[in-house]
C-alpha cells in the first residue's frame, strides 16, 4: 500500500504530478467511502459521464477524489471543487449502485469542504441567499415580491431593448416562471379533515413551494383533507435546508433543520407530508447532519424523519377515498431524482395518475433520467444544464403529452422553462394538482373537464 | 531480483512539448494533465492503482492515430481504456504513460439485421448494443456480469466472456472483423463480415491481446436472434458441494442449458440487500439455470433440471413467472462482484477455470484453503464453464489483511491449475497474474507469444508490462486505498 503512494509521489521526480496536500482535511467522512470497491456500475447512470465521458465527472471518480483529498493525497483545490460541482447531485448513481453507496451524503460532505462555487460575487450571492433568504419565510416572501414586480413593470424588456442586460442574468431570469400573485400562507394552522378523521398529518410547506407554486401546496392541503386527513401547518416552520445541504452550507442547514424537527414533533402528527422531492430526501437524511457533532438532535432528528412521507407516498399508503372525475389528456411522467433515485418512489406517484379515469400515462424514454434542474445547478451551470433538458425535452414530446407530471419544484421550473422555450403546447404540473383537478371535476358532473 | 516499478517509470524529457502537440491533435479541452485529472485514472475495477502521466480523450479514428504518432516521437507507453471496469489492472499504467479513454467514441456506426451483424465504435457500452436491437428480437451474446457498464473495446481486449458463454461462446466467437491503429499510427483492417475471412487469422489474434498490438478504432460484431422462449429457474441447495454436482449432472444429461451460475450464501447475503430478487439467506448455495428453444421444448428441459436438481437434495425449485422476475434473478447474479462492497471495504478476486468434473472437489479445496488463512470467501461463478470466481472480502487496512489474502489466492488459483485447469477464463491477465504465466507456458510458448507482440509493436510501447511476465510483481501496486489516515471528528 505504500508502494501505491510512492508512485504517487515519487513518479517522474519532481515534475510528476499529485504531490501530496499540505495536510489532509480531517472533517472528511469515511464509513461511506469504504462501501465503494469501483466497480463502475454507477458510470453509464451518471448523467455528466453520459455527456462528458471522462471519470472526473462520474461518481466512481468523484468518490476517489474526495477520498483522496480526505487521505491527503491531493489538496481541495479549485480543480477539485470544479469536479464536484459538474455533479448535479442527481443520485442515478444510488439506484445503480451494487453496494448501496449514500453517494449524495459523500458529495455533499466534500462541498462542505469549499462552500458554494462560482465566481467571487456568485458564491457570496449563493451564501447569502443561503444564510440569510432560505431560512426566512418572510424575507422569501417578500423577495417573490419584489420579483413579481419587476416582471410586471416591463424593466425586463426593457433593458434587453437596450443591451443593458447581462447575458448571464438573462439566462437565469428565463428559468423563472411567471411570479404568482400572493403566496401560500394559510389562515391558520389545522385544518380539519373532511370526513372522517383517518390521520393527523403535518404539511412542510417548503420555501420554492410557497412562493412559486401556491396552488399545489393549496391543492395538497385539500387533496389531504378530502382523504380524511387533519391538516396541521405549523408557522414556526421553515425551509428545509436542502439547497444549503447541496451547497456545502451545514451550519445553516443544521438551524434549519432544529426548527423544523421541533414545529412538527411539538404538533404530535402521524406524519409529515412534504410535495417537493428534494426536501423529502434532506428531511428522511436530517439524521446524518447531526451525526458526528451533536448525538442528542440526532436522535430527534431521526424520529422526525420516520414521519416524513412524500405526499404521493403517503396517499398511496394511506389508499385514496372519494370519487375522482375525469381528466381527458395524455400525461408522461418525469421522475424526480429526489424522489426516484432519492427515495425509490416510483410506482406511487404512477399508481396515483392511473387512478384518474381519462388520463392516459405515457412513458418517456429515461423518465429516471435528471431533467438539469438539480437544485441550483441550472444557475452554477447553465450550459450543461441546457444540454441535459435538451435532451429531456426531446424525450416528452415523442410522447405526445398534454401533461408533463413531476411532482418536484426543481423539475417544475426547470421543464416550464424547456416548454417556453419550444413554444409546445404542455402544461408542467404537481401529481397533487391532478388528484385535486380530478376531485373538484368530479363535483361537477355536468361538464367533465379538458385540462 | 528487486526492482521498483519507480526505477522503470517511463522517462519523458519533455512533458510540457508531449501535451502541447496532444492539445494539438486533440483540442486542449481533452486533454488532461492535472494531478486531480489523472489520480480518477489511476484505477480500474482491479485492486491496482498507478498515476498516468497524460489522460486523452479521443472522439475518431484519426485522433487516435494522431495520439499514436505523438507518442511515438516522445518515446511514451499508451493504455487504452474502456470503461476502468476490468478485474486484471489491464487499464493500468504501472510504469505511466498516456492513458488513451474510449469513452467518448461510442457511436453505434451501422446495424444491419439482415446480415446480422453490426459496427460500433469500442467505447460502446455493452448492453446498448443489445438494446438498440432488442425490438427487432435481436441481441449481442457476450454479456459479462458488468455488461451495463463495460465497453465492447476493453470486451475485445480481454476476450469477455458472460453467463451465456455456456451456450454461446466468448468475445471471440462475436467478432468478425476490426480496424486497427497500429504502434505507427498506421491504420489495417482486419477480419472483414464473414465468419472466415481469407488470410492470417489476425482478427484472433487481436481479441484477447488486452491492447498489446494496438489499439482497436472499430468493431464489426455478430447479432444473434433472439429464442422463441426461455424459462429461467433458481435451484436451491444446502451445499455448494451438492449444487457443483447439479451442475455436472445436467450438462451430462445434454439438454444443452443456456447459462448455470452458482451464487453462494456469502453472495446472496450481500447481494440480496440491494436487488431484492427473493433469495434465500440460509441456503449453501443457489443455481441460477436458463434454458431456452422451441416453446414446445422448454417444459421437458425445465423438468429435467428439476429432477437433477431434486437428486441432489434441492430443498427448492423456482421458475421466474414473469420477465420482471427473470430480470431480478440476473440482477443478483450481476451484481454479486460490487454488492462486495458492503461486506469490507476491499475485494480480490480470481478468475479460474477447472474442467467441470473437478467444481465439487474444487469447491472443498477453496473452502478448506480459505479456512486455514482465517478469511472469508463468496463464489459466484459460471459453474456451467467450470470457471470459478472465488471472491475475497477484506480490508487492507487491517495490518498483515493484504498479505494474507493475496497468499490463500495464490493457493487457489494454483490449486485450480493443479486440478487441470488454467488462470483465468474472461478477466484477462494483465499486471495482475502475468508472472503466473509460466505456471501454464514454458519458455518456448511464452518466446513464441513474444515474438508475436514485438512483430507488431517493436518498442513496447502498447500497453507494457501487461500479460507478459516482468521482474517486478503487482504487489507494488496493490490497494488503491493508501492507509487511511486517522478519522476524526467524521461526520458521514
Amino acid at each position: 500500500m505504500a508502494a501505491t503512494e510512492s508512485v504517487v509521489r515519487e513518479g517522474n521526480g519532481g515534475a510528476h504530478p499529485a504531490g501530496p496536500a499540505a495536510r489532509p482535511i480531517p472533517r472528511l467522512l469515511i464509513p461511506e467511502l469504504d462501501k465503494c470497491i469501483q466497480c463502475g456500475f454507477c458510470l453509464p447512470a451518471c448523467p455528466t459521464y453520459r455527456m462528458l465521458g471522462v471519470e472526473t465527472e462520474s461518481p466512481r471518480g468523484r468518490i476517489h477524489l474526495i477520498e483522496a483529498a480526505a487521505q491527503g493525497r491531493i489538496p481541495m483545490d479549485a480543480r477539485l471543487e470544479e469536479h464536484m460541482y459538474v455533479c448535479l447531485g442527481c443520485r442515478a448513481c444510488e439506484t445503480a449502485c451494487p453496494a448501496g453507496v449514500r453517494f449524495g451524503t459523500i458529495i455533499e460532505a466534500g462541498r462542505a469542504e469549499t462552500g458554494p462555487t462560482g465566481s467571487p460575487l456568485a458564491r457570496r450571492t449563493t451564501l447569502a441567499a443561503l444564510r440569510h433568504l432560505m431560512p426566512y419565510p418572510e424575507r422569501l416572501r417578500a423577495a417573490a415580491g419584489l420579483l413579481r414586480l419587476y416582471q410586471r413593470s416591463g424593466l425586463g424588456p426593457l433593458l434587453r431593448r437596450l443591451h443593458l442586460m447581462p447575458a448571464r442574468f438573462g439566462e437565469m431570469e428565463a428559468l423563472l416562471p411567471a411570479v404568482p400573485d400572493g403566496s401560500f400562507a394559510p389562515a391558520q394552522e389545522v385544518w380539519p379533515a373532511i370526513g372522517p378523521r383517518r390521520a393527523r398529518v403535518g404539511f412542510l410547506s417548503g420555501c420554492a413551494m410557497s412562493v412559486l407554486f401556491p396552488g399545489s401546496n393549496e391543492a395538497t392541503v385539500r387533496v389531504l383533507r378530502r382523504n380524511g386527513c387533519e391538516v396541521v401547518i405549523p408557522r414556526r416552520q421553515t425551509c428545509c435546508g436542502a439547497l444549503n445541504v447541496h451547497n456545502g452550507e451545514r451550519a445553516a442547514a443544521q438551524q434549519m433543520a432544529r426548527r423544523n424537527i421541533e414545529a412538527f414533533l411539538d404538533a404530535g402528527v402521524d406524519a409529515v407530508i412534504i410535495n417537493a422531492a428534494g426536501c423529502g430526501v434532506a428531511s428522511k437524511e436530517y439524521g446524518v447532519l447531526f451525526r458526528a457533532d451533536d448525538p442528542t438532535s440526532a436522535a430527534r432528528a431521526e424520529a422526525y424523519s420516520r414521519l416524513c412521507r412524500d405526499a404521493t407516498e403517503f396517499l398511496t399508503e394511506l389508499g385514496l377515498t372519494g370519487t375522482l372525475g375525469e381528466i381527458r389528456a395524455r400525461a408522461t411522467y418525469q421522475d424526480p431524482c429526489h424522489l426516484a433515485h432519492g427515495q425509490g418512489i416510483r410506482r406511487e406517484p404512477r399508481d396515483l395518475l392511473r387512478r384518474i379515469p381519462g388520463l392516459e400515462l405515457v412513458e418517456m424514454e429515461g423518465a429516471d433520467r435528471c431533467c438539469g434542474s438539480a437544485g441550483i445547478y441550472n444557475l452554477v451551470q447553465p450550459e450543461y444544464s441546457r444540454r441535459i433538458l435538451d435532451e429531456k425535452m426531446q424525450a416528452v414530446v415523442r410522447t405526445g403529452a398534454d401533461l408533463l407530471v413531476a411532482p418536484n419544484p426543481g423539475c417544475l421550473l426547470q421543464l416550464a422553462a424547456g416548454i417556453r422555450a419550444r413554444g409546445v403546447p404542455i402544461e408542467a404540473c404537481h401529481v397533487v394538482d391532478l388528484l385535486d383537478r380530478a376531485y373538484a371535476a368530479a363535483e361537477m358532473p355536468a361538464e367533465s373537464r379538458r385540462v | 531480483m528487486t526492482v521498483s516499478l519507480a526505477e522503470l517509470r517511463c522517462h519523458i524529457a519533455d512533458r510540457g512539448a508531449l501535451t502541447a502537440a496532444l492539445e494539438e491533435a486533440l483540442g486542449r479541452d481533452r486533454v488532461f494533465a492535472q494531478p486531480v485529472d489523472l489520480l480518477a485514472y489511476e484505477y480500474d475495477g482491479s485492486v491496482l492503482a498507478a498515476v498516468p502521466d497524460v489522460v486523452v480523450v479521443p472522439a475518431s479514428r484519426d485522433e487516435v492515430a494522431a495520439i499514436v504518432r505523438a507518442a511515438g516521437r516522445f518515446g511514451v507507453p499508451l493504455i487504452a481504456r474502456g470503461s476502468g471496469t476490468g478485474l486484471s489492472g489491464g487499464a493500468i499504467t504501472p510504469i505511466g504513460g498516456i492513458v488513451v479513454a474510449m469513452s467518448n467514441m461510442k457511436r453505434i456506426f451501422s446495424i444491419d439485421l439482415d446480415n446480422r451483424t453490426a459496427v460500433v465504435q469500442p467505447g460502446v457500452i455493452n448492453l446498448d448494443v443489445t438494446r438498440a436491437v432488442e425490438d427487432d428480437g435481436y441481441f449481442y451474446a457476450p454479456d459479462p456480469s458488468s455488461q451495463s457498464a463495460c465497453s465492447i473495446g476493453g470486451n475485445v481486449a480481454n476476450n469477455s466472456g458472460g453467463v451465456h458463454t455456456l451456450a454461446f461462446g466468448v468475445t471471440t466467437n462475436h467478432v468478425l472483423g476490426l480496424e486497427l491503429v497500429m504502434a505507427d499510427g498506421s491504420v489495417a483492417r482486419l477480419g472483414g463480415r464473414g465468419p472466415d475471412e481469407p488470410g492470417l487469422d489476425l482478427t484472433g489474434l487481436a481479441v484477447g491481446s488486452e491492447g498489446t498490438i494496438g489499439i482497436v478504432t472499430a468493431v464489426t460484431i455478430r447479432l444473434m436472434r433472439r429464442r422463441e422462449a426461455v424459462r429461467t429457474m433458481l435451484g436451491i441447495f444446502e451445499t455448494i458441494e451438492e449444487a457443483s454436482q447439479a451442475v455436472a449432472d445436467i450438462i451430462a444429461s445434454g439438454i444443452g442449458p443456456t447459462s448455470l451460475e452458482m451464487i453462494d450464501q456469502l453472495t446472496a447475503q450481500a447481494v440480496e440487500p440491494a436487488v431484492h430478487a427473493g433469495l434465500p439467506l440460509d441456503a449453501g448455495a443457489v443455481l441460477l439455470i436458463e434454458v431456452e428453444g422451441v416453446r414446445e421444448g422448454l417444459a421437458r428441459s425445465a423438468r429435467t433440471v428439476e429432477d437433477l436438481c431434486r437428486a441432489n437434495r434441492a430443498r427448492e425449485i423456482r421458475t421466474a413467472r414473469t420477465e420482471e422476475e427473470r430480470h431480478l434473478y440476473w440482477a443478483a447474479r450481476k451484481g454479486a462482484f460490487g454488492a462486495m462492497g458492503r461486506l469490507a471495504p476491499n475485494y480480490y478476486l480470481h478468475d479460474a477455470v477447472v474442467p467441470r468434473s473437478q467444481l465439487p472437489a474444487i469447491m472443498l479445496r477453496i473452502g478448506e484453503i480459505a479456512r486455514r488463512y482465517g478469511i472469508r470467501v463468496a463464489n459466484v461463478f459460471h459453474a456451467g464453464d467450470g470457471n470459478v470466481h472465488p471472491l475475497i472480502p477484506y480490508d487492507a487496512a487491517a495490518p498483515g489483511e493484504t498479505d494474507r489474502v493475496m497468499r490463500a489466492s495464490e493457493e487457489m488459483l494454483s490449486a485450480c491449475v493443479a486440478a487441470g485447469g488454467t488462470l483465468s477464463g474472461e478477466h484477462g491477465i494483465g499486471f495482475e497474474k502475468n508472472n503466473y504465466m509460466p505456471w501454464i507456458f514454458n519458455d518456448a510458448d511464452l518466446h513464441a507469444q513474444r515474438r508475436l507482440k514485438a512483430a507488431f509493436d517493436p518498442d513496447d510501447r502498447m500497453n507494457p508490462f501487461k500479460v507478459f511476465p516482468t521482474p517486478v510483481s503487482c504487489g507494488e501496486l496493490l490497494t488503491r486505498r493508501p492507509p487511511r489516515l486517522a478519522a476524526s471528528g467524521l461526520w458521514i
